[in-house]
Parts: C-alpha cells; structure tokens; sequence
C-alpha cells in the first residue's frame, strides 16, 4: 500500500516540477577545469518551435559524457549542434555560444568543413557508404587528403580498422561492400570511418540503438578504449549504457538540461527530483 | 603495434590546406548548377519570346479601304435567289474595279496586275457574302474595308514596326501603300479569320478552325475510348488481378507502351487500322483509335497510382460490411480515386493534344479547307496544321504558324494548370 | 446499316433490357415482401438481362468486322479467277484496290474492263448480303440472349455472382489492350518488314552505305540493291541524338542536383515547375523553333566563324532535342537522387566533405543505377523522336559525323516514305516498316532494360 502510495506522489511531484520547469537552472557540475568544448546559454529553434532552452554545459578533454532523458528531450538536437550537423535543416535556427578549444564554432567565419573533420559522427542508424569497406574508411582521408601515398592510406585505413575493433573480422574482404556487413559491423566501420580523420571529438547518436545486445557490448568496449585518445559525447536511450560507458551524465528534460554530474552520482543519488524520477523508472 | 600515421595536429593543417582549393570547387560545383537550371530557364524564356514575337502579328491583319460598287453588270448577277448566276459571277471583278477607280491613273497590263495584288484573291467572296447578307446593297456603293493581300499584310506589317520587309513588291505597290496609309485606307484589325476559317493556300484566308474542330473530335473519341479502358483495366490490375505471370506481363507491357516512339503508333494505326480493317484515311476516327492507344499506358498508371492511394482501411471497412468486391470498388474506391484518375486523363489528353507524329503517319496532313463536322469527315489537327504551315514557303505563314502555336500552346496550358489545380483542390490526406 | 448505328441500337436494347430485367426482379421481390427477399439487388438481375442482350451480338459484330472484307475480297477474287483472269499474288492488291474504288465509285465505271465491273458489283452485292446478314444475325441474337436471362429471372436466381464474373472478365479484357497493342505493333512491323526483306536482303539493308530509296520508284530498278542500306540513316540519328544528350544529361542531371541538394524551398518551387514546361510543349513546335529560329542562328553564326553550317545541321535539330529531353532527365534524376537516404548525406556531411564532395563521391554513386536508367530511357525518346527531326534535320542520307553538317534520321525517312499517296506495296514504302520495326525493337529493348534497373534501385531503398 505504502509503495504504491509513494509511486503515485511521486508522480503528483514530477508534475509539479514539470510546471516550474520553465526557470530550470542546471544543478550539478556543469563546468570543468580545461574543458575540451564549452557551451553557453544554447537554444535551438526548429522555426518557432523552440527544441533546446539555455544550455550551458562543458565537456572535458578524453571524458565521456553520456547525454539521457525520456524521447524529444532535444539530447539528440543538442548533440548535431555540436558538430553542426544542424545546419542541413532549412528551418532550424542555434543561439547561444558553442566553443571548442575558445574558438566559436558559430563564428562566420569558420568552415564547417574544417569543424566536422575536428568533430566527429555517428549515427543511431549505420550508414555506411554503398561502397566497399575500404573505400568506406578511405573516404574521409580522400576528401580531407590526408594521405600522401596510397601506402598512407592503407596504413590509416587499417589502424582506423583496427581502432574500430574491426579489423580481424574484415581484413579478408576489405574490397567487398560496406553494406553487406552485419548491424553491428556496419556500426562499428561508422566508427570506423569517422576516427579515419583522427577528430578530437567524437558525437555518438544512440549508436547502438539498432544493435543486438552483443554487437552493444562491443560497441560499449570499444567506446571504452577510444575515450583514451578521444573526447566522446553520446546520446543514449538505455541507462544502463550511460552508466557502463561514461565518466559524467547530463540528464535533459523537455528541451532543458536537468543536471550534470559525474555518472556514479546521478545513479546513486542524483540531485535534482526529475533526475531521480527518470532514473528510477517512473516516466520516459 | 602499427605506427601512428596521422596525428589530430599535422591532419588540422592538412585540412586547412585544402580548405580553399576544396571551397572553390564546391563554389563552382554550384555555379554549374546555377548554370543548368539558367540554361533550362532560359531555353523556357527564349521559345516563349520568340513564339510570341513571331506569332504576335498574326493576331492583326491589314485591311484596305475601297469604295465598292456592287455593279450587276460587273459581277454578272441580277437575281441573288439564282445559284447558277452566283457560281458563274465574276465576284472578285467588284474589288478590281474599286482598285482602279482608287488609283485611276495605273494603266498597263502588268501594273494593273499588281494593282489587283494589293487586295487578297477572296476578297471577291468576302463581298459576296456581304451582298447575300444584305441583297439590298445590289446595285449601290459603300465603303467597305477589304482583306489585303498576304505580302501586303507582312510589308504593311513591317514598316509599321520601322523594318520595312518590301522584297516580294514591286515599287509601284510600295508607293500605293504609302498613298493608302497617308489617306487613312490601310489599316489593321483584328484578324478574325484566324479563327473563323479552315486552311487555305492563301495566308490572309487562312485560318486554324478546321484544325481546332479536327483536334477536338479526335481527343473526344480518344478521351471517350481510352479513359474508360484505361480505368477498368487499372482496376483490374489493382482491385482484382491474382500475382501471376499474366499480369506481370500486362505491366510489362504497359511500362514499354509508355516508351515507345509514338510514330510507331503510327505505323500501327496505317497498318491495322487503315489497311486491315479499312477505316478511312484521315478522319478524327482513326486519329482518335491512335491517339487511344498511345494515351492508353498514361491513363493506366496514374489511375493505378490514384487507386492505390486509397487506403486499405477503407476498402476493409467496405467489405467488413458484406459489401461484395465490386460494390467495393464502385461505391468506396472509385470516388476516392476519381479526381487523380481524372488528373491523370487531362494529362493523358494533353499529350494526345500535343501529338503529331502518329498522325503523319494516317493521312491527317491533307491540305483540308472544309471545317470538319464529325468524326468521320477529313480532318487534321492542330498541331499538324502548325507542322504544315511551318513547312509553307510564304512568309506570311511563319506569323501564323506561331499565332496557331500560341493557341495550342494555351489550351495545353488551361489544361495542365487545371490538372494541377483538379489535384490540389481534390487531393486528400490520409 | 452502318456499324455505328447498329452499336447505337444495341447499346440502347442493352439499357432498355436492363430497365425491364429489373422491373420484373421487383415485380417478383413485391408479393414476397421486399427486395430482401429476392437472391440479388434488383439491378443486378437488370444487369444480368442487359448483358446477355448486348454482349453477344457486340462480340459477332466485332468479328463480323474482322472477317467479312477479307471474306468478300477472296469471293470476289474467285469469281475473277473463274472468269479467266490470271491473277499472281502481286497484282492482287493492286486489283482490289481498283474494284473497291470502283464499287465505292471513286473511279469512273467507263473505259474498265468489263471483268472489273462486274466484279465490282458483285462486291457491292455481296457487302449488301453482309449488311443485312449481320443485322438480322444481331437481332436474332439480342432477343435470344434476352429471352435466355428474362426466363432465369426468379427469387433465387444468383444474379450478382454471375454479373461480377462476366464483369471481370469484362475488365482483364481491358486490361489486355495493352497486350494487344503490343501485338499489333509486332505483328504489323513484321510483316511489312518481312515482304520488305523478301526483295531487299537483310545485310543490305542492315549494313549497306547508301540509302536513295526514290530510285525504286522506277519499274526496272524495283528493289535494286544498294539503295536501301540504312546505315547513313542510322549513323544519323546516332549523330543527333548523341548531340541531344550532350546537352540534355549535363543539364538536367545538373538542374536535379542543385534544385535536389542546393536550392531553397522558393527556389525550387519556382524553378521545378518551370523546368517542367519543358516537357509539356509539343514537340512540333520544338521542330518549329529548331527549324526557324535555331538552325538559321547557328549558320548565320558558324558563318560569322567562317564556319559552313548547313541551315539543317544535326547541331540544330539535336540542341534542340537536347532542350526537349532536359526536364525528362531532370525529373527522373531527381526521383533517384531524394531516393537516395538522408542518412548517406549526413554519414558524408559529418565526416567533413563539403556538399559538392558529397553528391559527387557519395550521392552520384549511389543514384547511379537510377540515373543510367533515366539516360536510357532517355536515349530512346530521342532516338523515336520525330516531329523535331522531320522539320530541322535534312532528307538526304548522308554518311557523317559532322554535327554541323545535314543528316537524316530513320524516324525522319518513315514519315516520308509514308506521307502522301503511293502504293502500299512498293519497297519504298515497305522500307519504311522494315525501319519501324528497328526503331520498336532498339527502343524496346533500351526501355526494358532501363526499367528494369530503375526497378531494381526502386526496391533497394524502398
């Protein structure tokens, strides 16, 4: 009796809280020492529709920050204005400061080209290029021509491959299509492909949302080992993943972001009520 | 372990280092496309104005001023009820004697005969059918403005505009011209020829009624045959056709009608229609069996597509009542699917408007004056009309070549934008 | 009676039927209380009356239509024969056709062979016989098959079921048009070609250089070889629809990409449409502007140059063609290319390439399949492509690659082989069928593969 009884006022509150939302401030550790990106005050509209309401939040050097809350939060929208992978929507509109290394990734003049070679994706749903493998990898370092030789490229190729967790498994049929691997080796030749240009960061959409569990799990292992060269910054649906993989999670509510904190806090005890009523399970 | 290649500080420079070369290409890479449509717009721009600025004219036709007098003795007539004085009259003696009393001092055979040349060899029966109009104005004068001759017209035409075109007139008509105009005897008017009369040899007469009735008999037989065979058969395919490979076959045959040449629909029609089942040459039936045929596959497939995006949840709901397959699709599927059914016949019949080829091929270039009645009188069809006049040596015709493709091209416009508009205003969302 | 009129009249039996099958039906459904009571709804059991009244004597009267010249022409053929004339089988058209106009009395009866008029009347007599016969036959047959239905009409008499058989069956068979079309363009290509073959042999006309074939046109030389090789023609329409899509694939595939990948909303809302008109002028007045406007632009300047431009140079005819087929490549280039998944784009975008870099390396290759169909299918329109070619390109075969110079095209040698009056059995004519069935069975064969692979990209993102 008692139990149901603290569930359904439990939910009494997070209505509430879900009315004064509007004044949010962040609670936890937005800010770090040395960050590798800082945001200030970020909002994005989709015309007048306002998806993202004053964000401000950094993300360390070689941290992993795990990006969590319940579907149309607006993590997804937060995490393309990063690399601006927004801008390929006509109506979409980003205010605010997104810096990275102090530079302003919304300054005129900077080129997204340059920025999205230093900011890598990757997506919920694997895209690999119908092309072969190879071509898949080589791709970003033909465009970017960051291989002098074909020796290079084959080097970079391989060690992307490699750092990919890949290697062992395709090196036999590097010259066959991309699109004929398995879910989770299409996923992680995705991984693949964007380390291809050795970016300083690199944006995770719910990579493993269209994977079985195994294929999850090496993708969870792997993004373990590449946290040690790369700052990563993933959006995930599943809790449990956030918890394995990331060093701090940011939970966001309705377009706002709820609280940061370094992961083992948010949940074991985390400070904010909506936080704790997303993280036990009582909504989303 | 594998050396480290590439590391994020020598690739960064790497990557500005291409960053101009690679913006300037994705900048032209742009300008080609800016190009393409430029070019695709421009050709749009360039047919049109040049349509219009040729065929503009055609609209206007130069008249003369001439004081007639229906004289008995001139025409040869005293009784207007008499049909076998009205076939012997010298009708077109009324306007050579008005030419000559205009300018009495011409004299000599050959000048005399450019003076006739100023005014078109009908004008006599335009005058005649004056005269019938009115059998009171036997025997007296007036004023009356008479069709000017066709070089008559296009140099009238261009000196108007200040580039006078004189190289098929003599000087003498040149300088009458310019008589007629200082005493205000030349004009131009609206040229309701154009669309009174059939075809004729003689530009000034010539006119684009017997096309129009021809294309409008024709496309009324293809509409009434092809857009009922056309909707049964995409019925059928969707509705009730089992997966087999009879009507994978049917499709196939469709999909390859659609592409096919359509003189090749020509061939077909002369070979089957004219020379195995006789129909005669030249008429809106014949036409209208090709045209069937190749609007045929157009209708099928938008019908289909307009089925096939009605619902299934209507269609269960339909049989769910006990309603049997065909009450199904007549009174729930149908209706639904009508305005793009009816969308795609307009195209379907714009296309047909459109056509000439096929039509070559069944005798409907023949030089027809008679406005057609129906649809087994010879006939020709717009589009033919304009490849006829565009083939004619006069130069008055290339006015009215484009004049007549202005009108197609209008009623091809009402067309496609009352498709347009059909889909828009009866389109619905699921 | 004409065979409309007799359409009419069954037609209107057809619905008269229909009015007292249904009467009766509701005659019988009232003394048993409702039409709830009866198998089928009332117009059904009409329905039942109206097409067993029409259908058989409209399907008699389509056969009758088939079968009764080619029966009447061998009676009287036969009654020339037995009168002592020698007749071979190539004067035999040629015969009928005079005994027609002469019953038809296009020809005057005065000065004929006394044979031919009387075989002319006896045709006329004989189609009179197949008038009267057919009425009377269609008569007998539209009361039988209403007296047939009007006795099943009854409370349990299954009038529905049997109505939507015969109505299916009603619809495949308009379903099947399609196939019969096809058919009649195989079968009346073949076999003009295949009396065109038996005088002129195949690899002369498939391989031979020179193409005159006015020459025919005299006795002694009928069918004289060498004067129908169609290679010239041929090579021209390569020449020209070569040009054509020298314009028309950059062009369009360009316009595509940019108003797919570039362009904004309004942009696009403009230019879409507008490119399209394109594809709604007819093509005569394509010919004409190619005719009048072009071709004489270009030799005025290729003589500025100090080029000799022929005033009906292949450039002319093919630009303008090229003009024609823009909106034809860009639609089809453009369905393929937003086929292609956004998440190709992104996957490209956020690796850093730039847009350009992007569609060439990523979104060309993987809309390619597409895009080579649509230039197939493409390719064909041009190479059928007739009214454009017929006023702007030459008449005379000539052997060139020059796209400045004149050339005829095989589209344009049908039509003037066909136009105006000639015998419809001289080679000359012939000739032209034996080149209709080339032009059926390239482009046939260019549109089945095309569509084929167009299909086969369809289903890989669908």
């Amino acid at each position: 009796m008692n139990a149901i009884n603290s569930v359904t006022g439990a939910k009494a509150d997070v209505k509430q809280n879900l009315e004064v939302a509007d004044n949010q401030v962040t609670v936890g550790s937005c800010f770090t020492e040395a960050p590798k990106m800082t945001m200030r005050n970020v909002n994005v509209f989709y015309d007048d529709k306002q998806a993202i309401h004053d964000v401000s939040v950094d993300i360390a050097k070689h941290e992993v920050i795990a990006m969590i809350g319940p579907s149309g939060c607006g993590k997804s929208t937060f995490l393309r204005s990063l690399n601006r992978m927004n801008d390929t929507v006509e109506s979409c509109r980003v205010e605010g400061e997104i810096c990275m290394d102090g530079e302003n990734l919304y300054a005129p003049k900077l080129d997204v080209v340059e920025l999205r070679a230093r900011v890598g994706m990757v997506f919920q749903k694997p895209n690999p290029f119908p092309k072969s493998i190879y071509d898949n990898v080589a791709y970003g370092p033909k465009i970017h021509g960051l291989a002098d030789t074909r020796v290079d490229l084959d080097e970079i190729v391989e060690n992307s491959l490699r750092k990919a967790s890949l290697w062992e498994e395709v090196k036999e049929r590097l010259h066959q299509s991309g699109t004929g691997l398995s879910g989770g080796q299409q996923q992680r030749l995705c991984i693949a492909r964007a380390i291809a240009v050795s970016p300083e960061v690199i944006l995770m959409d719910e990579p493993c949302s269209a994977l079985d569990p195994i294929a999850t799990a090496k993708i969870e292992e792997l993004i373990e080992e590449l946290s040690q060269n790369f700052t990563i910054a993933i959006v995930t649906h599943s809790m449990q993943q956030a918890a394995r993989v990331s060093h701090r999670t940011a939970y966001f509510h309705l377009g706002r972001l709820i609280e940061v904190n370094p992961t083992e806090q948010v949940f074991t005890m985390p400070e904010h009520e909506l936080t704790e009523a997303y993280i036990t399970g009582r909504f989303g | 372990m594998t050396k480290p290649v590439s590391t994020p500080v020598n690739n960064l420079e790497k990557i500005r280092k291409s960053l101009g070369r690679r913006n300037r290409s994705e900048r032209l890479f742009r300008w080609y496309g800016r190009l393409a449509i430029f070019i695709g717009l421009a050709a749009v721009t360039v047919l049109f104005t040049d349509i219009v600025s040729k065929g503009h004219g055609a609209f206007r036709i130069a008249y003369l001023q001439l004081d007639v007098e229906y004289n008995q003795d001139l025409i040869g007539v005293d009784n207007l009820s008499d049909p076998k004085q009205l076939i012997l009259a010298n009708w077109q003696a009324v306007p050579k004697q008005a030419l000559r009393e205009q300018f009495p001092d011409v004299s000599g055979r050959s000048d005399k005969r450019k003076l006739y040349g100023l005014v078109s060899n009908g004008a006599g029966f335009d005058l005649k059918d004056r005269l019938l109009a009115n059998p009171l104005l036997l025997g007296t004068q007036e004023k009356v403005w008479i069709l000017a001759d066709d070089d008559i017209d296009t140099y009238y035409k261009s000196w108007l505009d200040g580039e006078p075109y004189a190289a098929r007139l003599s000087d003498k008509q040149v300088k009458w011209i310019g008589e007629l105009h200082d005493q205000g005897k030349i004009r131009l008017q609206f040229n309701s020829n154009l669309f009174t009369r059939g075809d004729s040899r003689e530009p000034e007469q010539a006119g684009i009624r017997g096309a129009v009735m021809g294309s409008l008999f024709t496309l009324l037989l293809t509409l009434m045959l092809s857009f009922p065979i056309g909707v049964a058969a995409a019925i059928y395919l969707e509705e009730f056709a089992p997966k087999n490979r009879w009507t994978d076959f049917i499709e196939v045959n469709i999909n390859n009608l659609a592409a096919v040449p359509s003189i090749i629909f020509g061939l077909l029609g002369l070979a089957i229609f004219i020379n195995f089942f006789h129909v005669p040459r030249s008429v809106p039936i014949v036409g209208g069996l090709v045209l069937t045929l190749m609007t045929l596959p157009t209708i099928i497939i938008t019908s289909r597509a307009s089925i096939k995006s009605v619902p299934p949840s209507i269609r269960e709901a339909a049989l769910g009542m006990g309603a049997s397959k065909y009450q199904m699709v007549l009174h729930h599927v149908l209706p639904l699917a009508l305005p793009g059914m009816l969308t795609g016949a307009i195209i379907g019949m714009a296309q047909a408007l459109g056509e000439s080829a096929p039509l070559l091929m069944i005798g409907m270039i023949a030089f027809i004056v008679d406005i057609p009645g129906g649809f087994s009188d010879p006939a020709t069809v717009l589009p033919v009309q304009i490849f006829l006049w565009a083939d004619s040596p006069e130069r008055a015709f290339i006015e009215k070549t484009s004049a007549a493709i202005m009108v197609l091209l209008s009623f091809l416009i009402v067309m496609n934008t009352s498709a347009v508009w059909l889909r828009k205003r009866l389109e619905r969302r699921w | 009676m004409q065979a409309t009129n007799i359409l009419i009249l069954i037609l209107g039996l057809g619905i008269f039927a229909f009015y007292l099958g249904r009467g009766r039906s509701l005659a019988l459904a009232k003394p048993l209380g409702g039409i709830r009571h009866i198998h089928s709804l009332p117009s059904y059991y009409g329905a039942h009356v109206a097409l067993w009244c029409a259908l058989p004597s409209l399907l008699l009267l389509g056969l009758w239509m088939i079968f009764d010249d080619p029966l009447i022409n061998s009676i009287v053929l036969k009654s020339l024969a037995t009168g002592g004339m020698a007749i071979d089988a190539s004067s035999e058209s040629l015969l009928l056709n005079k005994i027609t106009n002469l019953a038809d009395g296009v020809l005057p009866r005065k000065g004929e062979e006394p044979a031919l008029v009387v075989a002319a009347d006896l045709m006329l007599r004989l189609q009179e016989i197949s008038r009267w016969s057919l009425t009377a036959l269609m008569m007998t047959l539209t009361l039988m098959g209403f007296g047939w239905s009007w006795s099943r009409i009854s409370s349990t008499f299954r009038a529905r079921p049997q109505v939507e058989k015969v109505m299916e069956k009603l619809l495949l068979s308009c379903a099947c048009v399609a196939i019969f079309t096809t058919l009649g363009i195989v079968l009346s290509v073949l076999f003009e070609s295949i009396q065109f073959f038996r005088s002129v042999p195949v690899d002369d006309f498939v391989f031979g250089l020179d193409w005159s074939p006015q020459t025919a046109i005299r006795e002694d030389q009928v069918g004289s070889s060498g004067s129908f090789g169609a290679v010239p023609l041929f090579v021209g329409t390569l020449l020209i629809s070569a040009v054509a899509m020298c314009i028309a694939v950059p062009v369009g595939l360009m316009s595509a990409i940019y108003l797919a990948e570039y362009a904004s909303k309004s942009v696009r809302s403009f230019a879409k449409p507008a490119l399209e008109v394109l594809a709604g002028i007819p093509t005569v007045v394509y010919g004409f502007f190619a005719a009048l406007t072009v071709a004489p632009f270009l030799r005025d300047l290729g003589a500025s140059f100090g080029l000799s431009v022929s005033s009906e140079s292949a450039l002319a005819a093919g630009g303008v063609m090229g003009v024609m087929i823009i909106p034809f490549i860009s639609s089809l280039a453009d369905d393929v290319i937003t086929a292609v998944p956004q998440s190709m784009r992104d996957g490209s975008l956020a690796m850093g390439a730039t847009k350009s870099e992007t569609v060439r390396n990523v979104i060309i290759p993987a809309a390619l399949p597409g895009i080579v169909g649509g230039i197939m299918l493409a390719v064909s329109r041009a190479i059928g492509e007739t009214m454009i070619v017929v006023m702007a390109a030459g008449m005379a075969a000539k052997l060139t690659a020059n796209p400045l110079d004149s050339v005829t095209t095989v589209t344009v040698q049908i039509v003037t082989l066909l136009t105006g009056d000639q015998e419809f059995d001289s080679p000359k004519t012939l000739a032209a069928f034996a080149l209709g069935l080339m032009l059926f069975v390239v482009t046939l064969m260019l549109n089945i593969f095309a569509l084929q692979i167009v299909k086969k990209y369809r289903e890989q993102y669908d």
